[in-house]
Parts: structure tokens; sequence; C-alpha cells
């Protein structure tokens, strides 16, 4: 039987602060120039190096190259992914600028992988809007091309913004699956550690005896608040509007508490021992997900005395 | 075994947005001071040890790859070390064993977090599909297990704030600290917002960006070094899971074991009367008084008395924290190596203003993840 699945894609806007070498390149590439550094030994490094790798020193003699070069090895991709340089075939090469001692690894857009070949021309071609940033080089090309006049540097570039965007397929494991299939019939199961005797509500490998669980245990919806916290503060990903309770909820006939919501109940009146029941959505809007259970509410059962479960803080 | 000893420290100015410097020039900033303070350059140089961390902080896989040149590590071994926050304890142990093991005979440790380029909030946020939508943040993981430790020891509400009020005074003694408020007062801190009740604005470490560096030597070096140098008396590490049945998140298993670890490497009877200064991990100014119970200064309910009696304030029976600590300045990586470098840095006579007159045994601890990973050592003047 396969278990549950499904995708999770996480993306974040990541800046990039560049400091004194980097900014300078990012400025030259806005203005359409190249700009190499020169290390101790002589040897132009393209991009250039923050600190020299033999000296240690920083690098501070920047030179222009040329954005035209060689390709010194190369490779075909016949389906580009996501976020490279071009979303058509394109040829991946090493490429070392006229002017520089290194290879630049980027896309040439050359057609087809018969138009490539190692000791090829190949200029850069700029994107259309620059904004002093690594994607300002948009691909190369087949062709030669020449330095434009000198002329003075612009201010450096301060900070460049990289989205990243990367996706995963979550894949439940056994355990999970299970828990999961009983929520979506309105049922809370753990499973009971072989070795330890404990019940672990969602059921897990055994944290402490590193063993696969067995005994499946259906555990109630109800249960004590061992503690909890009010959250007052809003932050990036959060999905309800504070303030609101999170507490631990220690399930009768379980032996870890689950993190959840305390509604129904005005915050300052939440207390450690909190006798608490789980609201349940509506049926029909049941699934394989934890988010059947809306939240806790009080029972208005009589609170648990502290050392019924002071071993689980 | 063989012994080690941090010839130099060096940090940076920790600030909310180091925007004027890229990672590596972060980390060099840390470095550049750390060889000069040690009085070597990288010809003496054997091997670094980078600790950060999750990559997903700053969205850098493996920054290690692209850093190698700037850290000086060309042509030597680079290492990088991860255990959450407690990271940067972590990698200065990792050089230490170098040392030890007679692998080598100068280390450089470096630890770093650029916080602004990335959101940790977020990070530590992610929802993974068939997870309930209960997310609290970084204080809201903590805010219930320092409700816990009020409730089992009884401490009045206002030892958060005290300790608070402590460090950011101390930090405003440390040049190098993010936040310095020499103007803060209880009350102050009692009138911040209440953001993870009961955690308060103002008992809440900031988001930093930042690096530390260490160069640790073996006996030798120690020698040849014309300066103080901080000997490493002990180490120790433990780990335990983030959760299992049972789990102690007021006094956990892990500290308490690396701590008695640590104290009976290092030949220490009676923590509280034979350490000096003692730079813990404290994030949220609540874990100062768990803390001192975890590692062993006093017994269990005990930790808020000696905060409340003012006797972990620079002048008192153990200052702890006198650099401000993590609640004056958190680049996250680079917190542990903070603390570790700061109880060298009192040893070695070299803490400045925020200097315990007389300091010759210190504390260096850190911790990461759930309360899962700590790391400490015990650092002295004389082998």
């Amino acid at each position: 039987m396969e278990t549950l699945a499904a995708p999770l894609t996480i993306a974040f806007d990541y800046t990039r602060s560049l400091g004194p070498v980097l900014g300078r390149f990012m400025a030259g590439l806005r203005d359409r120039r190249v700009m190499g550094g020169r290390t101790a030994d002589g040897r132009v490094h393209v991009p250039p190096l923050e600190y020299d790798p033999v000296t240690h020193e920083p690098v501070t003699d920047l030179v222009e190259v040329a954005p035209s070069g060689t390709v010194i090895s190369w490779t075909w991709t016949g389906r580009p992914l996501e976020g490279q340089p071009l979303d058509w075939p394109f040829g991946w090469a090493l490429i070392r600028l006229d002017g520089a001692d290194t290879a630049l690894l980027h896309a040439v857009d050359a057609g087809s992988a018969e138009a490539m070949r190692t000791g090829m021309r190949v200029r850069i071609r700029w994107a259309a809007d620059r904004v002093g940033h690594i994607r300002d080089i948009e691909c190369f090309e087949p062709g030669t091309a020449t330095a434009g006049p000198p002329g003075p540097e612009s201010e450096p570039v301060t900070m460049m913004t990289t989205p990243i965007r990367l996706h995963y397929r979550h894949t439940t494991s056994v355990e999970e699956d299970r828990y999961l299939r009983a929520l979506a019939e309105g049922r809370i199961i753990g499973q009971r550690c072989p070795a330890c005797r404990k019940v672990y509500v969602p059921p897990r490998f055994c944290p402490a005896d590193g063993v696969a669980p067995d005994e499946v245990v259906e555990v109630a919806g109800r249960g004590t608040v061992t503690t909890f916290c009010v959250v007052n503060v809003p932050f990036a990903g959060q999905r309800l509007t504070p303030p609101y309770v999170v507490a631990q909820v220690l399930l009768d006939g379980a032996d870890i508490p689950v993190p959840h919501l305390i509604l129904g109940v005005p915050a300052e009146e939440v207390r450690m021992g909190l006798r608490v029941a789980a609201v349940w959505r509506d049926r029909a809007d049941w699934g394989t997900t934890p988010e059947n259970i809306s939240h806790f509410a009080p029972s208005g059962e009589p609170d648990a005395a502290y050392e019924t479960y002071a071993e689980h803080l | 075994m063989r012994r080690a000893a941090v010839l130099g420290t060096g940090q940076t100015d920790h600030r909310s947005r180091r925007t004027d410097v890229s990672m590596a020039g972060l980390c060099r900033e840390a470095i550049d001071r750390a060889l000069a303070d040690a009085g070597t350059d990288w010809s003496q140089i054997d091997a670094v040890v980078l600790g950060k961390a999750p990559d997903l902080f700053e969205g850098v896989m493996m920054p290690e790859l692209f850093l190698a040149q700037s850290l000086g590590a060309v042509g030597k071994p680079l290492l990088r070390v991860h255990t959450a926050g407690s990271v940067g304890g972590a990698t200065a142990i990792v050089a230490t064993s170098l040392i030890r093991a007679g692998v080598h005979r100068r280390v450089l440790a470096v630890a770093f977090e650029k916080q602004s380029e990335s959101n940790a909030m977020w990070a530590l946020s992610i929802q993974p599909p068939f997870s309930a939508p209960i997310t609290a943040g970084a204080g809201g993981y903590f805010a219930p297990h320092i409700r816990s430790y009020i409730r089992r020891s009884g401490a009045p509400p206002h030892v958060g704030a005290l300790v608070a009020v402590k460090d950011r005074r101390n930090g405003a003694l440390n040049p190098h600290a993010h936040l310095r408020q020499p103007d803060i007062t209880l009350e102050s801190v009692q009138a911040s917002p209440m953001l993870w009740d009961p955690i308060r604005y103002d008992e809440t470490c900031p988001s930093s960006d930042g690096a530390c560096a260490v160069v640790i030597g073996d006996a030798a070096a120690a020698s040849s070094s014309d300066r103080q140098v901080a000997w490493i008396k002990a180490t120790a590490m433990r780990t335990e899971p983030t959760f299992y049945s049972g789990k102690d998140h007021v006094d956990p298993r892990a500290g308490a074991a690396a701590a008695a670890a640590l104290w009976d490497l290092a030949g220490i009877k009676n923590p509280l009367d034979e350490v000096d200064v003692a730079e813990l991990y404290v994030p949220f100014s609540w874990f100062e008084p768990m803390w001192l119970e975890n590692v062993g200064f006093v017994g269990p309910g005990q930790g808020w008395k000696l905060v409340e009696a003012g006797e972990t304030r620079i002048g008192g029976t153990l200052p702890v924290n006198p650099s401000g600590g993590v609640l004056c300045s958190n680049p996250i990586g680079a917190s542990g190596l903070l603390r570790f470098a700061e109880a060298a840095m009192q040893v070695m006579g070299r803490a400045g203003e925020h200097q315990v007159a007389g300091a010759s045994t210190a504390l260096g601890h850190a911790y990461g993840g759930g309360s899962q990973f700590f790391s400490m050592w015990v650092v002295g003047r004389t082998p």
C-alpha cells in the first residue's frame, strides 16, 4: 500500500549584501562591463574573488575584461530546469572571457548541440533591463564582441535579491499514514513503544528507544493542558490573528503532549491543568489531516492535579 | 590528553543589518581580529573549522564551498559543523579536539550568521503537508517551557525582567554588542509588550548579523605566545531527542549530563565556588535561572534566587553574561562561539569594560534545537 504523499513548495526572496568587490562587479554588469579581480599572482578571476586564496588579502585590483571569450568545455541540456538562464535547450559551458584567467559557467544559446564545440567564440547577450544583478548577463551566444569605450565606474551595488524556490514531495511514514487515515474517520490513534511502553501520539519510531512502535492505541479526544503560551506577536508564515493560545495538550491515554490551539475561552483564563476536549470540524470537511480538529476548548471538568502532568513538562 | 588553549579571539561589531559586508567580509572581520589578538598569522594556521546555523536561514547551501578562500582554507582542511543554535560551541570543541588529538598545532574556528539576508523565523515556521497550522514562532516554542519553570520553581514574575536589565546594561559595556541599553530599567522592561506570554519584548534576543573567531593552539603554540592564553580545561557535548515521552524541557537531561561530565573533567567539585564567570546561552531572559540549575551551579528551583539577589551581576558571586550575552547580540550560528570566546576573554584579562576582576576560571555554554544539543567548555588562566 502506498502511504499518503503531497507536494511542498517553499520559497523566499533572500537578499545578498555584496560587499566592496562583488558590489563593483554587479555595478559593472549594469553598465555592460565585466570586471575581473587580479590576485597577487597576476591571475584575473571572473567573477572576482573577495579574498586572495594565496595571500589571504582582500582583492582590490579590479580590471575590465572583454564581453566575449572562448568555450573551454561544455555539455548540452535538453530539458532546462526552473530557474536556469534559458527555458529552451542550451549548452552549459565553461567560458574564459578574453583577459581573464579563469572560466565562468554560463548558458550558451547555440540552438543545438551540433553548433557547440570546444574553442568556439561566444559573447554576452545582455539583459534588456539591467539592475546590477548576476542576471544582467542573460546568456552567451555564438560570436564576438569588444568592450565598450572606457568610462568611469558607477557606484557599487550594495544589495542583490535572489529568489529561491524549492519543491519537495512529502511522503508519510507508515505510522503517520495510519494516524492520518484514522483522523479521517474521526479517531485519534497512537502507538505503543514495545521497549518503554509509552504511547506516542502521533505514532512514530520511539525517539528514546529507536524502535518501531507496535500496538495501536485509540486515545481520547480530551486531555489536559500541561503548559502553554499566549501568542501576541505577528510573524511571517502565521495562519491566525494574534492573540491566541498554543498549548501542549496531554490526551488521556497518551504519554506525550501534542501542541494545539485553545479557543472558546479568553486567553487569560487558560491555565496549566485545564481540562479540554477536541472540537472537530464538520464531518463533511474531514480529510486525512490533523486540521479535522479545529481546536481544543474547555471540557468543563475540574482542573487536573499538577502531579498528573508534572512528568510531561 | 594533550593540552589546548585559546590563543586569541575576534568578533564583529554585531548589528541588525551589516549591509556593508558580504558573508565573507563578515567572517573576515572576526577572523582578522582573532589572528591579531592571537599574535599569529595565516602561515601558522593548520586547519579551519566553520560553524553556522541551518543553511535555510540564508538560503546558501553549504556556504563553506564559496567561502573557502575567504576563510583562508585553500590548501588546508576545512570542516563544517552543524548543531543548530549550539553550533558555535560545537565548532570550538571540534577545533579543540583537532588540537588535543595531536593532528594540528593551530586551528582557526569561525562561526557566523547573517540574519538580515533572510528571516530565521520564516525558516523555522515552514509547514509540511499533513501538519496542523499550529505555528507559534521561536519564542512560542520556548515560552511554554518558561511557564513550566515558573510553576515548578515558584519564581516571582519579575525575575525574567531582572535578567533582561542586567544583560542589556552589561551589553552597554561591550563595544561589539548589537543592543546597548545603559538606561534600561525594571519598569521599562515590564512595560514592554508581551510577545509570547510569559516572554516580553525586552526579554527576547535580537536578530543580528555577526561572526566570531578563535585561534586554538597546542601547548607549544601557547608557550610561544607572548600574551596570556585561555587554557581549555574541559569540553563536553551531549545530545537528546527534541521530543520524547518524559522529556524535561525545563531541566534537559543532555544539558545536565554535559555539565556533570564537564565539571568532572575539569576537576571542579563546587562550580559556584570555583567558577568566576559564566557565559550562558540565554536567548530569552528566563533561561538564565533555568540554566543555572541545569548546569549545576545551584539546585533545582534555586536559580531565580541567585538572580533576584543580584549575584549574577558583574561584582556578584557568579557574574553571568558580562558581555550582554545572546540577549544583546544574536547572530545565531556565532552566538555559541561568542559565549566560548567571551569566557576565554575573561580569563585572558582582555574583556575590556565588562571584565570581571580576577577571573581565572570561566564557563562557556551553548544549546541548540529544541533544547537538544548542548556544548560547554571551561577555560582557565593557568593550565
